[in-house]
């Protein structure tokens, strides 16, 4: 592989950029793999990554039913933080940030991470003291956090609205070092990367069937025959219970509409993350000048990458209260993403009944973030058979009541 | 959007008027239970890409809970039913066989 760099722009310069390479190759699928990753969204390339690069393993195929990237990865509102209140998910959300730092270097790839700070802001009493705990909760797991006061929240964002008069900003809790990325870059960055190292993405093939001989994995059916493995990493999101279900077990996921839409491109307004959690909605703005808004999830299931339009409609009419500037903008494009609720609103790593199949899903609405961190941790899984930083979050806990509760932590809107 | 005629009181009603409830004809269990069927009641989902019989509550209209079977995919809906059993009618599972017959049946 040709390294990007500033001399490699010059020299393309100088002969009509005729000699960039293919970013990642096409191959045809070979008989039988150490590992199959099936997904190539940012959690499969990411732990595709990890397997080779940390634990040396890199006869691993990444099974894709569309194009790499074109799910969930491709279609998030790219917010990256880690002020979760709960042990284990700041320890798994902090590494995928920590990771996120210096992921362009790492990869060779530049991911546009901009870590801009992200302001959750407060409207209710509730709302406050439930910050203010996750404040202390994050300071003793080393997550940089603070409290700040309605004068600096106004600071900080001139164009919110704090005053009210239905939901007034009574304070905020910052991460300065949260932000955002380019989400695509993080795919591609770790698709080629991956390709590099000799793994094969295989694109538009469809897994049909995941065969089992005595209770173990033998391989898969696809769109493009038989292919044998050693052992598969389920880490498809939305699709997770087809999966499960090809493979004979259930999960505790129902999969729901999420969806995002932005504004018209301005000129700089806002240059931190905005979460307004008990309105529900939440706002950045693109390095192209468009206004990123996402909301909430619709209640019912649904695979079909389309939501209600009401919740557009709530969503835009809680954040033109908070955001009055924005009243007269139009909205340019609008799209939903297929997500993965569990019960606790954490995500699931996990071992399965099925010796040699693991599963990395449930990350719901808030995945996009993780994406560094959960695929170190499902490698780790993958290729020692245990991660610190995943043991907690087993699909044991649920049969067990060991949930890592972050729907009550407030953390509605990821 | 989506709009499900209630069987309770014979609207059809748009889905902003409607509360969603999740997976119909769970087998509640409770104290007595083993930890794996208490699990399975609590957390299992069939989650199905295609046929699915979920709860619905008229929340902005007759208060009532009811049934429907839907598809996940296409949003069709194959037809609602009072909430006050156990299974869903014949009828309405012979529909759906007729109009999707890959179908692999409601258990």
């Amino acid at each position: 592989m040709r390294r990007y760099s500033i001399f490699a722009v010059a020299r393309e310069a100088l002969r009509y950029h005729s000699g960039w390479e293919k970013a990642w190759a096409s191959p045809e699928p070979k008989k039988r793999y150490d590992v199959i990753v099936v997904g190539a969204g940012g959690h499969g390339l990411a732990t595709a990554y990890y397997l080779g690069k940390v634990h040396g393993i890199k006869n691993v195929a990444i099974i894709e039913k569309g194009w790499l990237g074109g799910g969930n990865t491709g279609r998030n509102t790219t917010i990256i933080r880690s002020n979760y209140l709960q042990d284990p998910s700041a320890a798994i959300y902090e590494k995928a940030r920590s990771l996120y730092e210096g992921l362009s270097q790492d990869l060779n790839y530049n991911v546009m991470f901009s870590p801009r700070g992200l302001l959750m802001l407060a409207q209710s009493e509730h709302e406050m003291r439930g910050y203010k705990r996750t404040v202390y909760a994050n300071n003793l797991q080393n997550v940089e956090t603070r409290w700040i006061e309605p004068k600096e929240v106004k600071k900080l964002v001139p164009i919110l609205n704090i005053a009210g008069p239905r939901y007034p900003v009574l304070g905020a809790l910052l991460q300065e070092k949260g932000g955002t990325a380019r989400h695509d870059a993080v795919a591609w960055g770790y698709a080629r990367a991956c390709s590099d190292m000799g793994m094969d993405l295989l694109q538009n093939t469809e897994v049909t069937g995941v065969r089992t001989a005595g209770g173990k994995v033998v391989g898969v059916d696809t769109t493009r025959g038989s292919i044998d493995c050693g052992k598969l990493a389920i880490v498809v999101a939305g699709h997770s219970s087809v999966l499960a279900g090809m493979a004979g077990f259930r999960l505790p996921i129902e999969s729901m509409a999420l969806q995002a839409w932005v504004s018209e491109p301005i000129k700089p307004t806002i240059d931190v993350v905005v979460m307004a959690n008990l309105v529900h909605g939440y706002m950045s703005q693109s390095d192209k000048g468009e206004l990123v808004i996402g909301g909430g999830t619709d209640g019912f299931n649904n695979y079909s990458q389309r939501g209600s339009w009401h919740h557009v409609e709530e969503t835009t009419r809680a954040l033109i209260e908070t955001f009055p500037v924005i009243s007269r903008l139009k909205m340019l494009r609008q799209w939903g993403g297929i997500v993965d609720m569990t019960g606790d609103r954490s995500p699931i790593l996990s071992k399965t009944p099925v010796d040699g199949i693991f599963v990395n899903c449930g990350w719901g609405t808030g995945g996009f973030k993780a994406i560094p961190g959960s695929g170190f941790a499902m490698a780790e899984l993958v290729a020692k058979g245990y991660s610190p930083l995943a043991a907690e979050f087993g699909m044991h806990r649920f049969k067990e009541g060991q949930f890592i509760d972050e729907s009550v932590a407030a953390g509605v809107a990821h | 959007m989506l709009t499900l005629t209630c069987p309770c009181c014979g609207v059809t009603v748009e889905e902003t008027e409607l509360a969603p409830g999740g997976e119909a004809h769970l087998k509640r269990f409770g104290p007595g239970s083993t930890d794996a069927e208490f699990e399975t009641y609590m957390f299992a989902r069939k989650n199905p890409k295609g046929v699915h019989f979920e709860r619905w509550r008229h929340a902005y209209g007759c208060g009532k809970w009811f049934l429907a079977a839907r598809c996940t995919v296409s949003w069709e809906v194959f037809g609602t039913y009072p909430a006050q059993t156990t299974e869903p009618p014949a009828e309405l599972i012979a529909k759906i066989k007729e109009k999707r017959p890959g179908w692999e049946g409601w258990k």
